[in-house]
């Protein structure tokens, strides 16, 4: 299985080791380029800047063919800034976007870095152990829409959702040791 | 309970920095060039390092105000520079919420023989090396990240490089070494002898590596990534040359197509005039602020 990873800016690498974590047969290409996304089975946004991210989507083409698969129902799995790039609505912006997922967002939610934290998230979907959750100048998603299914909550917050073959997190699970969620994205988009 | 200014949130937003460009600068309208550029971070200063270099004397940290207007003009991470060993500097930083604190030889240090103790802080740090043993001490004291020294202000990418050569041989030199050369290695680096043990079986610093110093130009951006840094800082480049908005924009995307000459050659075209460059040579040898830092 072939699984793209964004790699215009932002923590790529660290999805790659752990996507290739969750299989002998797993391959990952890091798409910076249109052509890149051809042939891939799914595709991760990773965390970042979702501002420099959308930007470089836009001057390198890749904003419509990223729309197009998620369309097409190719799995795409974004975190933090993926998660920005994957909503439909953004609080208070008007930056580019795939506005795939029926979502509302509102960035650096938590506040500025300061205010960044790690705590254990319970994620029933992925097992009864708490997650390790690293939230970076994170946002969260403010409501939600009949079709998107919450996973996971911080206090009243909403950090984990999915669509379909869309998944979302607000955390960096790409940070931890802990494979549990990329496995997860794999078997939901792929098992099913 | 939530945890705040744990070593995995402060190395975690350098992560997200990664195959980006921090941007200096001194007024909110350049804030928003840079932003609008694709810049993943700005550097709030009163001055860029040339314009220091230029005017000599004594370089301090930026009046809060300028940092607080341009925290309010962008929605990126904003950094900002404190001297070295000037702690009380850093506590107002942390104080007016700046998401990184840069302990910078672009300043005039403040304190000849200790850096600050980054590990009393929650707000994470970033600071300059010229070599592995130096970088090591540097994230011995609690550095979040790491960047090249360089020449500040000069537009001339060549110390950068010597720094970068310099980091990534050593760490090869660690690889290859039978574990028992290892302490006289850390002994011989001055540097704290469990990160050399992570640093020869990683192959990699523990934190997000970034080249400053120096570039100037789309093609210095990608030079230093190619070199394996992780992101570049450019300080004097973008807003000392002719065209800042165009400058910025290529040196962003130069930056993320690093291994693409057909992009490089694409993005380097019709900016006019780069910065101007100074000759290490030319440079009285008190005036390096690479030799700042201990």
């Amino acid at each position: 299985m072939l699984i793209g990873v964004l790699a215009l800016q932002g923590a790529f690498r660290e999805h790659e080791k752990m996507l290739r974590a969750c299989g002998e047969d797993m391959e990952t290409r890091q798409v910076r380029l249109p052509g890149q996304l051809e042939g891939i089975d799914g595709l991760v946004i990773p965390g970042g800047e979702s501002t420099t991210m959308g930007k470089l989507m836009i001057e390198f083409g890749l904003l419509e063919p990223i729309r197009e698969l998620g369309d097409r129902g190719v799995p795409i799995f974004g975190t933090c800034a993926g998660l920005i790039m994957l909503a439909k609505d953004i609080a208070g912006s008007e930056q580019p976007r795939l506005g795939l997922m029926d979502i509302s967002v509102e960035r650096n939610a938590f506040g500025r870095q300061v205010e960044s934290f790690e705590d254990d998230l319970d994620i029933p979907a992925i097992g009864e152990e708490p997650f390790r959750a690293v939230f970076i100048r994170a946002p969260y998603i403010l409501s939600v829409e009949s079709s998107v299914q919450v996973l996971a909550r911080f206090g009243e917050k909403i950090v984990f959702a999915r669509q379909g073959r869309l998944l979302a997190a607000a955390f960096h699970p790409e940070l931890t040791g802990d494979a549990r969620v990329h496995r997860y994205f794999l078997e939901t988009a792929f098992c099913n | 309970m939530a945890e705040k200014g744990t070593l995995k949130v402060k190395t975690g937003l350098a992560e997200m920095l990664k195959g980006g460009v921090i941007m200096d600068v001194t007024t909110p309208e350049q804030a928003k060039i840079a932003e609008e550029a694709g810049a993943c971070a700005v550097m709030a200063l009163e001055r860029v390092p040339a314009d220091i270099r230029a005017a000599g004397g004594v370089a301090r940290m930026a009046d809060p105000t300028i940092i607080k207007a341009i925290m309010e003009t962008v929605t990126i991470p904003v950094m900002a520079k404190v001297r070295i060993g000037h702690f009380v500097e850093a506590q107002i930083l942390e104080h007016l919420g700046v998401d990184y604190i840069d302990e910078s030889e672009v300043l005039t240090p403040a304190d000849e023989q200790h850096h600050i103790d980054k590990l009393a802080f929650k707000v994470p740090f970033v600071c300059g090396a010229r070599n592995l043993g130096e970088a090591l001490r540097r994230i011995g004291e609690g550095a979040a990240m790491i960047r090249t020294k360089g020449e500040p202000g000069t537009g001339n990418v060549v110390e950068a490089v010597r720094h970068m050569r310099k980091v990534m041989g050593e760490i090869r030199r660690l690889q290859n070494m039978p574990r028992e050369e290892l302490m006289a290695a850390a002994k011989e680096m001055g540097a704290p002898y469990e990160l050399v043990l992570s640093v020869a079986e990683n192959g990699r610093l523990p934190v997000v590596n970034f080249a400053a110093g120096g570039i100037a130009t789309p093609a210095d951006a990608a030079l230093m990534m190619q070199l394996g840094c992780d992101g570049i800082f450019v300080g004097s480049g973008i807003f000392k040359s002719n065209n800042p908005a165009a400058r910025a924009k290529a040196v962003v995307a130069a930056t993320t197509h690093f291994n693409d000459p057909k992009i490089l050659a694409e993005v380097s075209r019709d900016l006019g005039e780069a910065m101007p460059g100074l000759e290490i040579a030319s440079i009285q040898p008190e005036q390096r602020m690479q030799d700042r830092g201990w």
